[in-house]
């Protein structure tokens, strides 16, 4: 049976047919840049300098804290640069810049064998020295979710192959061409957390990825491929959880409370290549599409910076408006194309003048198409009511600190209004509010 | 180069407020359409009259105030249409000039305009029009012309098939009479995702109940009066229908049920206009105690 979450929205475009055909094909550029902020928590520590030869895989910058990952360069060659630039929200970040001698020459790797054979205390530090965090977009490092407390039981590990924001095929493309390693990675988080059942999540659009899934599925133990129905936002980890399992985490709880974690199919394989091979993380599979010559799915160096993925892809087909990083729902706007990609860009969509043109506000005709739509139950016309009166302790009481800011009501809203964006303003102002009074003591 | 920066999303749905509109005017052209089949070109010149007081009047109302002026939205057309259709042929075009400008500018724009006002602007006016000319309003003539009761008047029963409901072969309204005309129209707002198919469906559905459990015979009174009309272009009305759907099935079926109780007992033969009024006051209440459960919390507290 399909399964499903309640509430969200049917996307009337998903603009995939661009590339969900097209083959990963790999890239490399001259040049990479990695920024030692690509995960949530401290920055990494850079412990090379401009003028060291690094090899492929060697850590450039070590991790700090407890959230903390290392970052390994993606290329072999010359470091030719290390300092601070500015990065989309996060202000100013370190970036290593490595000139590619395209030897790429591997530095030792520590391969621990079969996922099946490994000692599975073995395999979360492993994912840890590969400097994983979460691909599909939210770019959490992955050991600390695996780290589960010895009292805390995980009956499933989901694997979030939904790919349910628009433009994005890479997951798809990954899921059709390298399930073994999706299934392997499964197999190697399953025994680390001693759960027994693996389920991987793929929506309905993708038949060709389950048909690819259950056959690979046949050979793994406790692993089964479920079907959800299309509809956004599915491979949100609340709602994927919800639909899978008929759970709800509870606010403030995480998905392991309700015996759940959940990974994207992308850091599976990752997970897959760093037990087997000892390889860490330095590529992965990004969606190039919109207004691109040759929409691709590149399998690119961490750190290759964007104007280079869109030469890769013949350039431009229009005048672009507005280049983002991810897809059409959630997607982060770029500033310029100077900046690299990071291991969480799943995609990058080249929107034309046309579609990136300034929208007004209408008023609310209480159509409550987005009460309808929001997948958490809440009550988005009120909340941006209080958020334009900038009456935060009412949002909050409207509980906007719920919203997942999945961009479902501004999406449904026939009056065009800026729901999603006003609920991530009073968000932040919350937020920091919270600091400002958890200071005071 | 310069790049735009915005927040996402990035992709707006195709529908917008004015095709919204214009969708539930295509979903009223059928019941239109055999109102002047019916009644002739009179009953074109009073929806005429009707939709092009509505928008003068918005305009004129926003322009005197300093508003902007919002008639591109379509829905003054919507409300005048509406209104036109819930009147007898037999109404002087002057009345619906009085009626179109009352719903627009009484109960719309004083209470803030789109969105804001709390009753169905098309079913007062109704109302007002048929307290204030009460002979007129409620003289209907059949299709062939003559003077005759209507399906629910006393003692007319036992005179209309159950066919002659379905097909319009009755007196009334110039657009409530032809109920598969009306239901045409409500599968095309549920279809083309105008409105969802709870408020409609059960408005009728408690109809049909109310009436059965009143001893009253269900299908004839469904398919006379102007309850399907209601629930497919009344009840609908987003700004005074609730959103969540525990709420909008509780505020149809309080319409299918008070609708019946006026019918049997009220000294109205039709109740369906009252009933949706009564229920749009009751909205922002049912809104605020029939909320969606949030996700990852146990039960909702009380608001505010």
């Amino acid at each position: 049976m399909k399964l499903t979450f309640k509430r969200g929205v049917h996307l009337s475009y998903a603009n995939k047919n661009a590339t969900k055909t097209s083959p990963i094909r790999d890239f490399v550029s001259d040049e990479v840049r990695l920024i030692t902020s690509m995960h949530i928590g401290a920055p990494s520590k850079p412990i090379v300098k401009k003028g060291d030869k690094v090899l492929m895989g060697q850590v450039i910058a070590e991790p700090v804290g407890f959230l903390g990952i290392p970052v390994h360069a993606s290329v072999s060659g010359e470091v030719t640069d290390v300092s601070m630039i500015p990065y989309l929200g996060e202000g100013n970040v370190e970036c290593i810049t490595i000139a590619n001698d395209y030897e790429d020459k591997w530095t030792e790797l520590t391969p621990l064998g079969s996922v099946e054979s490994v000692d599975p205390a073995l395999i979360v530090p492993a994912i840890k020295n590969a400097g994983i965090c979460g691909m599909g977009g939210a770019s959490f490092p992955t050991h600390v979710k695996l780290s589960i407390k010895p009292e805390q039981k995980c009956e499933a590990v989901l694997v979030n192959g939904a790919e349910c924001e628009t433009h994005l095929t890479c997951d798809h493309r990954l899921m059709l061409e390298q399930g073994e390693k999706i299934v392997g990675g499964l197999r190697a988080v399953m025994r680390a957390l001693g759960s027994e059942k693996g389920i991987i999540c793929v929506e309905d659009n993708k038949p060709d990825a389950i048909a690819n899934l259950k056959r690979l599925a046949l050979n793994a133990q406790g692993v089964t491929v479920q079907v959800l129905k299309t509809k956004y936002p599915q491979g949100g980890e609340k709602q994927l959880i919800n639909a899978v399992l008929k759970r709800q985490v509870p606010f403030g709880k995480l998905p392991i409370d309700v015996g759940a974690v959940v990974v994207n199919v992308g850091t599976c394989a990752a997970i897959y290549d760093a037990v087997v091979y000892g390889k860490p993380l330095i590529s992965r599979v990004t969606t190039v599409t919109g207004c691109v010559n040759k929409p691709s799915n590149l399998r690119v160096r961490i750190g290759t910076v964007v104007e280079d993925m869109i030469g890769a892809c013949e350039g431009y087909s229009a005048e672009p408006g507005k280049i983002a990083f991810g897809g059409g729902m959630t997607g982060l706007c770029l500033p310029g194309t100077d900046l690299p990609m990071a291991k969480s860009t799943n995609g990058i969509v080249v929107y034309s003048v046309k579609d990136s043109k300034s929208i007004d506000e209408g008023p609310c005709i209480r159509c409550g198409k987005c009460v309808a739509a929001c997948p958490i139950g809440l009550n988005p016309y009120l909340i941006k009511r209080a958020a334009d009166a900038d009456k935060l302790e009412e949002a909050k009481k409207l509980y906007v600190n719920d919203c997942i800011l999945c961009g479902c009501c501004s999406y449904e809203c026939p009056s065009r209004r800026w729901l999603t964006a006003s609920f991530k303003i009073v968000k932040q102002k919350l937020a920091i509010q919270a600091k400002q009074n958890g200071g005071k003591g | 180069m310069t790049l735009r920066l915005s927040t996402s999303p990035h992709l707006r749905s195709p529908q917008s407020s004015t095709r919204l509109m214009l969708n539930v005017i295509i979903a009223l052209l059928p019941s239109a359409a055999f109102g002047v089949y019916n009644y002739g070109y009179k009953a074109l010149m009073l929806i005429l009259v009707s939709m092009l007081s509505a928008v003068v009047s918005e305009y004129l109302w926003q322009r005197l105030t300093n508003r902007p002026v919002r008639i591109k939205d379509c829905s003054a057309l919507v409300t005048g249409m509406i209104l036109a259709l819930c009147v007898t042929p037999e109404a002087p075009w002057w009345m619906l000039v009085v009626g179109s400008a009352f719903a627009i500018i009484v109960v719309k724009e004083l209470f803030g305009g789109i969105g804001d006002n709390f009753i169905n602007p098309a079913l007062a006016a109704r109302a007002m029009l048929l307290a204030s000319w009460p002979m007129v309003m409620t003289r209907h003539i059949d299709i062939d012309g003559v003077s005759s009761a209507t399906p629910l008047a006393e003692g007319a029963q036992s005179q209309f098939s159950y066919l002659d409901l379905l097909i319009g072969r009755i007196p009334g309204v110039i657009g409530e009479t032809c109920k598969l005309a009306i239901i045409v129209g409500i599968v095309y707002l549920i279809v083309s995702r105008t409105v969802t198919w709870r408020i409609p469906v059960f408005t009728i559905l408690s109809a049909f109940v109310m009436a059965w459990i009143v001893g009253l015979d269900p299908v004839y009174h469904v398919l006379s009066g102007g309850i399907i009309f209601a629930a497919a272009f009344m009840a609908n009305d987003y700004t005074t229908s609730p959103m969540t759907r525990g709420a909008q099935m509780v505020y149809a079926s309080g319409i299918g049920i008070i609708t019946i109780i006026i019918r049997k007992w009220g000294a109205y033969p039709e109740g369906a206009t009252y009933a949706v009024l009564f229920m749009n006051l009751l909205t922002p209440l049912l809104d605020r105690y029939i909320p969606h459960r949030v996700y990852g919390h146990s039960k909702r507290e009380a608001k505010n």
